[in-house]
């Protein structure tokens, strides 16, 4: 007998007495609280910088500038690009652009500066932006080697409250990073450090006005 | 289950040496006292905290009435987005599938995502044996590991070790495993954290092979979830080309909408946060199945039942089976935190372990059929339980069964195991007792717990009090602690 037909005919013998089948009460709320666009934006950023990540502020006109400020005040001078990024967002930046290429190696990609990207979307209960591998954020691996990673979030379109909100917009066959905060470690005496293995620097620009 | 240590004590013992140990007690009453605190405040976030509970007690429970239908599906899931899914009766079954999975790359080293399934199997110690390095990447386990030590907390493993000890492994072990530490290594978590940073890196970039654990799998989907803190789980799910997950069957869901319960639950429970800050969700290969080099190219998930299925044959202890190994009832264990992690001589430490370690492993040993007596039955582990597991309920019925024999499930077949002798289970109570009367502490705290109002009061005396109680009832906690009536009445010489 294989051990799947094994371990399947010992889960069936042990359930077998009868065991209780609840149903699943979804009586728990959806959303923690009742706020405006603006007092969700705000709860992001609030809960965003306890994490210790930089939040931002800016709309369309603004945020080339302030792009280009970030990454000359890190004193970056190599940006990763995903492809579907709009190409007006770095058009202020000194930094050379690496584009994100399957074809580039881990070592390649450990030696860049900076990256700059978009979400999927981001939740203010929880302080989360979420990315889905989606144009304007490319390949999970361009957030994770380099130190410093830029976010920027569509505000109001890309913010929701809650974790209940969030799941139905995201599709579970697409690869997600759920991102609180910059990596951190509490493993020496419980204090805590930025920034172990992922980006040590994180910083989130809340972009208000329409999508394009 | 292998993941034994070795020539164990007793907890009694165990413990007994442990509370003796004052650097070891000093860092785990800090440490589970700020973790406590914290929880505490991030839980009242939530005004439906219990309804939370509430339904992912109510998750859990239905998959396991369900298993085989939602391994199935699982199954389904995964094949068709590419990865390949094996099954695992036992520790070393599984064991054999990854050594052979890794050999079979060709390459002989891999990076590991701290995870409780492969340290219970024993998987570092047999891919060992085939000459394969595993790698930890979790600060704590690289602490751990190159301490040639155990993991002593579910979730900061090496919460027993200070700083000075950590800056004294990292100079003394790394250069042997890897980049050396720096020169002149301070104790200062920052730069202690800098220099596993620069070790681990060189071996991420290089790594062909990872593997990991799952917090959980979503039979509908195919999603594999894994909650993290460093960055490391990113870097080993992310970039090796071969993903090999080693799972236990009790990790999965019905749905991606259930993780709406967990994601919320879990970090609140576990590290005291709103959220941990990286989760990382998978679907076997990915749209790209694995093309565009952004994840792996062969995914492999192994079904590990070493145990569980033995577990969930017993109607009262299968729900240990619920755990998403928070470790909050850790962090509120009088006794654990007097003991220290090691003393349950298993990978899982804790009330958690002092109810799943006997039901993996069966209570033949002399540390698991002393596991159940590792508790005051206070009932705080309960409290915290954000899957509402009635640890105490369990250790009353462990009891029993160690004290008075009865039928249980070994390997999927119904056995009745013999009482242990007389003066066994004796033995292994009356030590504990002896444990918590030498420390005052434990037992006071355990005490003010029970008299304040216990919800869950064992209806049956454990262990060889048993018989007496067969036909009565307990009677009634006291309204104040015996020690407190004694230092009133007998002038504070408690
Ligand atoms: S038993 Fe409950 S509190 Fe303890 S680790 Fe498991 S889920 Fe967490």
């Amino acid at each position: 007998m294989s051990s799947r037909d094994r371990i399947l005919g010992r889960i069936r013998r042990a359930v077998a007495d009868g065991a209780p089948d609840p149903a699943i009460p979804r009586d728990y709320l959806p959303v923690h609280g009742t706020r405006t666009p603006a007092e969700t934006a705000d709860l992001l950023a609030a809960h965003l910088s306890e994490y210790r990540a930089k939040v931002h502020r800016t709309d369309e006109d603004g945020l080339a500038p302030l792009l280009m400020r970030l990454l000359a005040e890190r004193g970056a001078r190599t940006v990763l690009v995903p492809p579907g990024l709009p190409p007006n967002w770095l058009a202020g930046a000194d930094a050379t652009r690496v584009h994100d290429r399957a074809a580039s190696t881990l070592y390649e990609l450990d030696a860049v500066d900076s990256v700059v990207t978009g979400c999927a979307l981001a939740i203010a209960e929880t302080g989360t932006i979420v990315l889905d591998g989606g144009p304007g954020q490319g390949r999970r691996r361009i957030t994770l080697i380099p130190d410093h990673h830029i976010c920027v979030v569509r505000v109001p379109d890309q913010v929701v409250d809650s974790v209940p909100q969030a799941l139905p917009l995201l599709d579970p066959t697409r690869p997600l990073t759920w991102i609180s905060g910059p990596s951190a470690t509490s493993d020496i005496e419980l204090d805590r450090v930025e920034g172990v293995h992922g980006p040590r620097t994180l910083e989130v620009v809340l972009l208000t006005g329409p999508a394009e | 289950m292998t993941g034994t240590f070795m020539g164990m004590p007793a907890f009694p013992e165990a413990a007994r040496e442990a509370v003796g140990d004052g650097a070891l007690r000093a860092n785990l009453r800090r440490a589970t006292h700020t973790i406590r605190d914290k929880r505490a405040r991030a839980v009242a976030e939530l005004a439906d905290w219990d309804r939370l509970r509430a339904a992912g007690k109510a998750v859990k429970d239905h998959t396991l009435r369900h298993l085989d239908r939602y391994l199935l599906r699982l199954e389904e899931s995964v094949t068709a987005a590419g990865g390949t899914v094996h099954w695992a009766a036992d520790a070393d079954e599984a064991n054999r599938i990854v050594t052979g999975l890794v050999l079979a790359t060709g390459h002989r080293e891999v990076v590991k995502v701290k995870s409780m399934a492969t340290q219970e199997i024993g998987l570092n110690e047999a891919l060992e044996a085939a000459g394969i390095a595993a790698y930890e990447t979790d600060l704590a386990e690289l602490i751990v590991q190159l301490g040639h030590d155990r993991p002593s907390h579910i979730l900061v493993p090496a919460i027993h070790r200070n700083r000075a000890e950590i800056r004294d492994i990292f100079e003394a072990e790394m250069g042997s495993w890897g980049l050396p530490a720096p020169d002149g290594l301070g104790d200062d978590p920052r730069e202690l954290a800098e220099a596993a940073r620069l070790h681990l890196r060189e071996k991420f970039l290089r790594a062909k092979v990872g593997v990991c654990g799952a917090n959980f799998m979503v039979a509908e989907t195919g999603t594999m979830v894994v909650f993290e803190s460093e960055g490391n789980g990113r870097m080993c799910l992310t970039l090796p080309e071969t993903l090999i997950s080693v799972v236990g069957i009790e990790k999965v869901v019905p749905t991606f909408r259930d993780l709406e319960i967990f994601l919320q639950t879990l970090p609140r429970s576990s590290t005291a946060e709103r959220m941990n800050p990286y989760t990382t969700m998978w679907t076997g290969l990915g749209p790209s199945r694995g093309a565009d080099g952004d994840g792996p190219s062969a995914f492999h998930l192994v079904l590990l039942d070493n145990g569980r299925t033995d577990t969930l044959a017993d109607a009262v202890g299968r729900q240990a089976l619920r755990c998403i190994r928070c470790s909050a009832c850790l962090n509120v264990c009088p006794v654990y935190e007097r003991a220290g992690g090691h003393a349950y001589g298993s990978v899982y430490p804790g009330p958690i372990g002092a109810i799943l370690s006997p039901q993996l492993r069966g209570t033949g040993s002399e540390i698991d059929a002393s596991l159940p007596y590792a508790s005051t039955l206070c009932g705080a582990c309960y409290e915290v339980c954000p899957v509402a597991i009635d640890i105490p309920e369990v250790l009353v019925h462990l009891r029993e069964r160690v004290a008075q024999g009865g039928p249980v499930t070994r390997e999927g077949i119904r056995v009745r195991i013999r009482p242990a002798h007389g003066h066994t289970a004796e033995r292994a109570a009356m030590r504990a007792a002896r444990l918590l009367l030498d420390h005052p502490g434990a037992l006071r705290a355990g005490e003010r717990l029970l008299a304040r109002a216990r919800r869950l009061r064992p209806r049956r005396l454990p262990g060889p009090g048993r018989a007496w109680t067969d036909t009565r009832d307990l009677p009634e906690p006291p309204p104040q602690p015996f020690r407190d009536w004694w230092a009133r009445e007998r002038g504070g010489r408690a």
